[in-house]
């Protein structure tokens, strides 16, 4: 898309200064330390149920997280990553049943999933866009009916994941909130360093123009996998987690397209291609759904009707709109492009702003 | 001589592939949409015939007659809004669109019809068979899908080929702007192709409905043997996606013949097998015409 190349760029004489954040956002650092802490300190203010539910707010917001940096940012649209939540979910689970703290085996199922989608891309790496997404989604349903033919995994049927039956309901809840939350706060930090690292730079410069980037020596493949196997990664490490607060792993539950549905949606309506859609989307998702709880699938249906008219008519979702207004990021990972004359003020230059770094919010829009 | 008729039975399951394909390779030669919710809207097809055939006392085997054009209405429809709104922001976004709209097929059935599966009774018409020998025996409502697979596509071959409005859908899918100078509606183009798509879908769900049982969730297993077709037979080639879809209903029923289990397993293990030796598929070529 060489149309969203900034004038500023064609004008080399004007003088400009270039920095990561629009206003210095050391005011960020504390009040993001103190939501932190008070995250950290949840168990002790809120109810056992409202703790298991917010375990699945981190849930949900792993997996988008994650699928945002699959498809926001390195725009590889994956419908099968419901093939590491299960094999992260039945990592634990196989782990637990020779032994390990299923709490402890978290990380380990992550980092065994992360290895199992390397070769996994060798094989999807081959096809593209449309017909990359339906591959992912057959290595999922292949990935469940092989799980579902091992008889210790408790075939199709399920198991329920020993180990953590002499806790007390307190301390296991406890315990499954901080994991969640230490997953979910990693998935977001390592979102952020990806994006921070020479890695965004590459997948910027791809989504802006792939010919050019490849000409510029940028190895797209190899960037592309890296995001698939940290996508897998994160996804694996929240299967992980289903299973830890779940307690109970049945294939056909955690191999489930309905978790790419969710992500998906949550990531679409909260805004693709920012860091900041996902948490957005995933608060969201869950007013929606407790709100519709008593109807069934009817939450899934109206999510996904507004996910459809978000896609077409305010492809940068929630986030975008809110952005686009503001002149301030949650996680500074563009950068701005201050001209000469233009001060901290209002007169800050708008159309180069987010100059890179910024997803793909809807392909073919303009940068400003 | 059970596999020889493990073998027999995956050639008449792969014409049922065949006919499921085509609409998705269609719609993805002409507009280079792949569209997500084509699994579910064959099964939407079964449920319409399931819902209408009460009130209109037709013959459940002619109830094509009624779905079918219903499709090529709705299929001109959607593509003229919905479906053309997400193309014109490119096909990341129809990718989304599609799978969006899949989920809501699926969720709004289960609503509506609940997660019982549901079947079209044609009566003692689907159990006519004749015996080759005592161990193999073929229905004569596969050898129907399988000669209803093998019209459909090469009626679209002709059709594309040799017809008006089918050069004018080949022309908008090799270059839409230089159609468009010669005074075509790409859009108008496009709705035709996707009436088209929708129409051989409905058939496909109607003849699936009639010999097996459709649930909500069937169009997710129907959308993935679909794509498995058109990728072995090679993306682009219309007779490919024939041969595509029996190598995937002979893999399928040499797997059930090892363990019933395997059957759906032996499918796609073929299908990554062809994507790992032959990414081109068996009849594609590198660049697609």
């Amino acid at each position: 898309m060489s149309s969203t190349r900034p004038a500023a760029l064609a004008a080399p004489s004007v003088e400009a200064r270039v920095t990561r954040s629009a206003q210095p956002s050391a005011w960020l650092l504390p009040v993001a330390a103190g939501a932190i802490v008070l995250l950290v300190f949840m168990p002790s203010l809120l109810s056992q149920g409202d703790l298991s539910t917010m375990v699945n707010v981190f849930i949900l917001l792993t997996m988008a997280v994650m699928w945002n940096l699959l498809a926001g940012y390195a725009g590889m649209v994956s419908i099968g990553q419901q093939a590491f939540i299960g094999l992260g979910a039945e990592g634990v689970l196989a782990m637990a049943q020779h032994g390990l703290n299923p709490v402890a085996s978290i990380p380990l199922a992550a980092i065994a999933t992360a290895a199992i989608a390397l070769p996994v891309s060798l094989l999807v790496f081959r096809l593209r866009g449309g017909y990359f997404a339906i591959a992912t989604w057959v290595v999922a349903d292949t990935a469940e009916l092989v799980v579902s033919s091992i008889s210790s995994l408790g075939s199709g049927t399920g198991s329920p994941v020993p180990g953590l039956s002499g806790l007390s309901a307190k301390s296991f809840g406890d315990i499954t909130y901080w994991s969640a939350l230490a997953v979910a706060l990693i998935a977001l930090a390592m979102a952020y360093l990806v994006l921070r690292s020479r890695l965004g730079l590459v997948l910027a410069a791809v989504r802006d123009d792939e010919v050019g980037a490849r000409s510029a020596g940028a190895r797209v493949m190899r960037a592309r996998r890296i995001v698939f196997a940290v996508a897998a990664l994160g996804c694996g490490a929240a299967g992980a987690l289903l299973a830890v607060s779940q307690l109970n792993v049945q294939p056909s539950s955690v191999f489930s397209v309905q978790w790419s549905a969710e992500m998906i949606f949550v990531t679409l309506i909260g805004g693709i291609g920012t860091l900041e859609g996902p948490i957005i989307g995933t608060i969201l998702f869950f007013v929606l759904e407790q709100s519709l709880a008593q109807h069934g699938a009817l939450y899934l249906i109206v999510l996904g009707a507004v996910a459809v008219v978000v896609a077409i008519w305010a492809p940068k979702g929630i986030w975008g709109m809110i952005a686009s207004r503001a002149r301030f990021r949650l996680f500074p990972v563009g950068y701005w492009l201050w001209t000469h004359g233009a001060t901290r003020g209002r007169k800050a230059r708008r159309l180069p702003a987010r100059l890179v770094g910024r997803g793909r919010g809807g392909q073919g829009q303009p940068s400003a | 001589m059970s596999w020889v008729n493990a073998v027999i039975q995956g050639i008449l399951t792969g014409a049922f592939y065949a006919l499921f394909a085509c609409g998705l390779s269609l719609l993805f030669g002409v507009m280079g949409i792949i569209n997500l919710a084509h699994g579910d809207l064959a099964v939407i097809g079964g449920y319409v015939a399931v819902a209408l055939i009460p009130v209109t006392h037709v013959p459940v085997v002619w109830s094509f007659v009624i779905v079918v054009p219903i499709f090529a209405v709705g299929g001109y429809a959607l593509q003229r809004t919905l479906l053309q709104a997400s193309l014109d922001r490119g096909p990341f976004t129809t990718l989304l669109v599609t799978f969006g709209l899949s989920v809501i097929a699926e969720n709004a059935l289960l609503e509506v019809f609940t997660s019982n599966s549901q079947s079209l009774n044609i009566g003692n018409l689907i159990t006519y068979s004749f015996s080759i020998n005592s161990q193999i025996t073929i229905s004569y409502f596969s050898v129907v899908v399988l000669a209803l697979a093998v019209a459909v596509l090469g009626a679209l071959q002709l059709f594309l080929s040799r017809s008006r409005t089918g050069r004018l859908i080949r022309a908008v899918a090799d270059d839409r702007e230089a159609a468009q100078l010669i005074g075509a509606n790409y859009r108008h183009v496009f709705g035709v192709a996707a009436a088209i798509a929708f129409s051989t879908v409905a058939l496909a769900g109607l003849a699936y409905a009639m010999s097996s049982q459709i649930a909500p969730t069937t169009g997710t297993g129907t959308l993935l043997s679909a794509f498995e077709a058109v990728v072995i037979g090679g993306i682009g080639s219309v007779w490919g996606t024939l041969v595509g879809g029996i190598v995937l209903g002979v893999a399928q029923q040499i797997g059930a013949q090892i363990n019933p289990a395997y059957q759906i397993l032996a499918g796609h293990l073929v299908f990554l097998a062809v994507l790992a030796l032959r990414p081109q598929g068996l009849f594609g070529t590198r660049a697609r015409a």
